[in-house]
């Protein structure tokens, strides 16, 4: 088969990387195509609950790795949608339990049963963020448009470079419109200026990311709130669609309706 | 009010956010370390003293912005311009 192995990191924690990759995970399924996610935060893992599988996980890969079982005992199978498994970090170990090669080895693995394989990175440029690239063909970088977590970006984007992932693209989640148009937050025209690597999606600002992973329900399963059209569209560029990228205004899914409103004086 | 605001103020905190991590991103980017500064300050020294009499305790180096791009700006205090430097890169030459 023919695989892609693509680790969805950024340097900085809480920027959103286990959102989009449980967002990205399900469009991609959905869109037909045979998807696992790899969660590579050994000791934090959280992916199992952003995206409602807790309660079905029993091995997890670092059981693989060890012959505590095989692959197709790890993985879970999401019966939401069809081609989609998740395989689980394990929570009660650290990060040392698995090295470089193991990780290889394990992606590897993977390549034969699919064709998306998207690994949720762990933050930070140590062991476990290195461990979950080691394997990877491409990269996604995840950033907030906020200074620190733009500098982490950049120099996580050094490290995929020198370990030789291409391409590597840029993800600016969190947007706010308003705050931009009133000179208070980065544009992603700035954040591209500064990193000056591809654009793959904007993802703005949304409460709904919050309340999808309070039920477990990953947004792009159904929902047509900004965010998840959002991931939609970097769904469809992964596979290769040219999507177009919307305005601001319409990106944050409210432009037209949101001059309406203020001329009416209403509240949004 | 706020288009007056718009236009009265010089700019919101975005061209500040910018700006700084241009700077930070060249310190980070080059991965310029205390040693590596240190290095380029003797090297500086080595190569500035040939022509003149340089106070070295007063030496200062470092990364300015100007305009769109950095400069890399060190104040070096003269005691004395060598004699007859001029004469010695001419003799080199011919
Ligand atoms: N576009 C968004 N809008 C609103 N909240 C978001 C958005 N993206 C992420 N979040 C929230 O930010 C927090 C961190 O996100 P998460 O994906 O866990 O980050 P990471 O995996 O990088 O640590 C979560 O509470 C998540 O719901
Ligand atoms: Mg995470």
């Amino acid at each position: 088969m023919d695989s892609r192995v693509i680790v969805i990191t950024s340097g900085k924690g809480g920027v959103g990387k286990t959102t989009t990759t449980s967002n990205l995970s399900v469009a991609l399924a959905r869109g037909g195509h045979r998807v696992v996610a790899v969660d590579a935060d050994i000791g934090l893992r959280n992916l199992d609950v952003v995206m409602g599988l807790e309660n079905r996980v029993v091995y997890n890969f670092i059981d693989v790795l060890e012959g505590n079982c095989r692959l197709n005992q790890a993985l879970v199978r999401d019966k939401r949608v069809d081609n989609l498994f998740l395989l689980p970090a394990a929570q009660t170990r650290t990060k040392d339990a698995v090295s470089s090669e193991q990780m290889e080895e394990l992606c590897n693995l993977l390549r034969q049963e699919f064709e998306y394989i998207l690994i949720d990175s762990p933050a930070g440029i140590e062991s476990g963020f290195r461990n979950a690239a080691v394997g990877a063909d491409e990269a996604l970088v995840i950033a907030t448009p906020e200074v620190p977590a733009v500098r982490d970006a950049d120099r996580i984007i050094g490290l995929l470079e020198s370990m030789g992932k291409a391409p590597i693209r840029l993800i600016v989640n969190r947007l706010r419109a308003q705050m931009v148009r009133d000179g208070e937050m980065l544009d992603v025209s700035d954040v591209l200026d500064i990193l000056a690597i591809e654009l793959i999606g904007v993802v703005p600002e949304d409460d709904s990311v919050v309340k999808s992973a309070n039920r477990g329900e990953p947004l792009t399963f159904s929902d047509v709130s900004p965010a998840a059209l959002a991931f939609q569209r970097i769904a469809m560029r992964l596979t290769g669609k040219e999507v177009p990228f919307p305005k601001l205004d319409e990106e944050n899914g409210r432009g037209l309706f949101a001059g309406i409103r203020k001329l009416f004086g209403m509240k949004n | 009010m706020d288009f007056l605001k718009k236009f009265f103020s010089s700019s919101g905190s975005k061209s500040r956010a910018k700006e700084r991590l241009q700077i930070v991103l060249i310190h980070d980017r080059a991965d310029i370390s205390p040693e590596m500064l240190d290095n380029l300050r003797q090297d500086m020294i080595a190569v500035i003293t040939r022509y003149m009499d340089i106070d070295t305790s007063k030496i200062e180096m470092d990364f300015d912005r100007a305009d769109r791009s950095v400069a890399f700006v060190a104040n070096i205090p003269v005691i004395r311009i060598k004699r007859g430097v001029a004469a010695a890169r001419e003799g080199e030459r011919g």
